[in-house]
């Protein structure tokens, strides 16, 4: 493939960069990747990704926008309210870069669908909101060998970290082998969420999605990033690879999709 | 002296502090002083066995507790303990 002089132009302050240059925009041209949520962490995510000129973008979600959506999911826009998030997602994305194709799928991922969108796409960004939908996302990248970007935020503090076990990492449940009972830890946006908090939180991804589809720069697959907003702190601790994990360890008792990824959505 | 980050969602039984100061020789010695100093906090990081819970994670400084002795982790003066659970918000 060759860049026409549009292109060129278009991508000129990411080809001048060593690290990317024409090799590393034409891997950006030909990466696919997933969004699981055209939300507050999809929205930031997906319209950088459509800047860089990622060559595919799915979007998986399936909401309509609501008026209090648009605090922080700037994907959609007050002209777009009561339309699938998708549909609304993929207009604003056309509109910023035509030149890449942008797949929807309005529906809510599920242990049944999952697996036959996985293969299409080398990188998923998890950006849905309740642990259920997280630990399918994860047990589903695991058994695709998908690299997968996984934040999560609450009201101003937000984590990351990436996940590719297939390259010898851990995984989320060697992070957190379970997922809180209903009622322990709050979880749904219920809780309130600065909305600015959604934009750095989905930046972040987008941008470790592109070092690794560039293949450069710190990789996050072993590391977990918090941050506070307030306090303005970013802080990173080791996350191991857990020898017990159900899932990645030598031993596993997760096999398949056939645990109960019952939603648990309560304060 | 050792520094304890509290998260986000257990800050109201801090009265809102992000960070408190502790002591203890372990994990398990500084959990149960927590506790004296903000009553409920032990019981959202222990189960009723006094098990860690699965789906939060302390660190000494930067490394993962589950990794080291888990509760029976040393601490020494100076050292900085984060609490971190897991959380699922993104839209």
């Amino acid at each position: 493939m060759n860049f026409t002089d549009a292109q060129i132009q278009r991508y000129s302050r990411h080809i001048i960069l060593p690290e990317v240059g024409g090799k590393g925009q034409k891997k950006l041209a030909h990466a696919k990747v997933l969004l699981i949520g055209a939300g507050g962490l999809g929205s930031p995510a997906a319209l950088y990704l459509t800047a860089a000129g990622v060559g595919t973008v799915g979007l998986m979600d399936g909401d309509v926008v609501d008026l209090s959506n648009l605090q922080r999911q700037i994907l959609h826009t007050t002209a777009t309210i009561n339309q699938p998030k998708v549909e609304s997602g993929r207009k604003m994305l056309t509109a910023l870069n035509p030149e890449i194709t942008v797949n929807t799928y309005q529906e809510t991922v599920t242990a049944e669908n999952i697996m036959g969108f996985l293969p299409d796409y080398d990188i998923v960004l998890d950006g849905s909101d309740n642990f259920a939908t997280r630990f399918l996302v994860n047990d589903a990248c695991f058994f695709a060998k998908k690299t997968l970007i996984s934040a999560s935020m609450f009201r101003f503090e937000g984590q990351l970290t990436t996940i590719k076990p297939h390259a010898g990492y851990p995984c989320y449940r060697c992070l957190y082998p379970e997922p809180p009972p209903a009622g322990l830890v709050p979880n749904c946006q219920e809780a309130g969420v600065l909305g600015v908090l959604a934009g750095t939180m989905g930046i972040l991804q987008a941008s470790e999605a592109i070092k690794e589809i560039l293949g450069i720069g710190e990789t996050m697959a072993d590391r977990l990033l918090i941050y506070d907003a307030l306090e303005m702190k970013f802080r990173k601790v080791s996350r191991p690879k857990d020898p017990a994990c159900p899932l990645c360890g030598p031993h596993p008792t997760i096999t398949d999709l056939g645990s109960n990824y019952s939603v648990t959505c309560s304060i | 002296m050792i520094k304890v980050r509290i998260p986000t969602p257990l800050r109201p039984l801090t009265k809102g502090q992000g960070e408190v100061e502790s002591q203890g020789g372990s994990v398990e010695e500084m959990i149960n002083l927590l506790d004296s100093a903000h009553p409920g906090l032990k019981g959202r990081l222990c189960d009723d066995k006094g098990e860690l819970r699965r789906f939060v994670n302390i660190y000494v400084n930067e490394e993962d507790i589950r990794f080291l002795q888990g509760k029976a982790t040393t601490l020494k003066d100076g050292d900085e303990v984060s609490i971190v659970p897991a959380i699922a918000g993104g839209r």
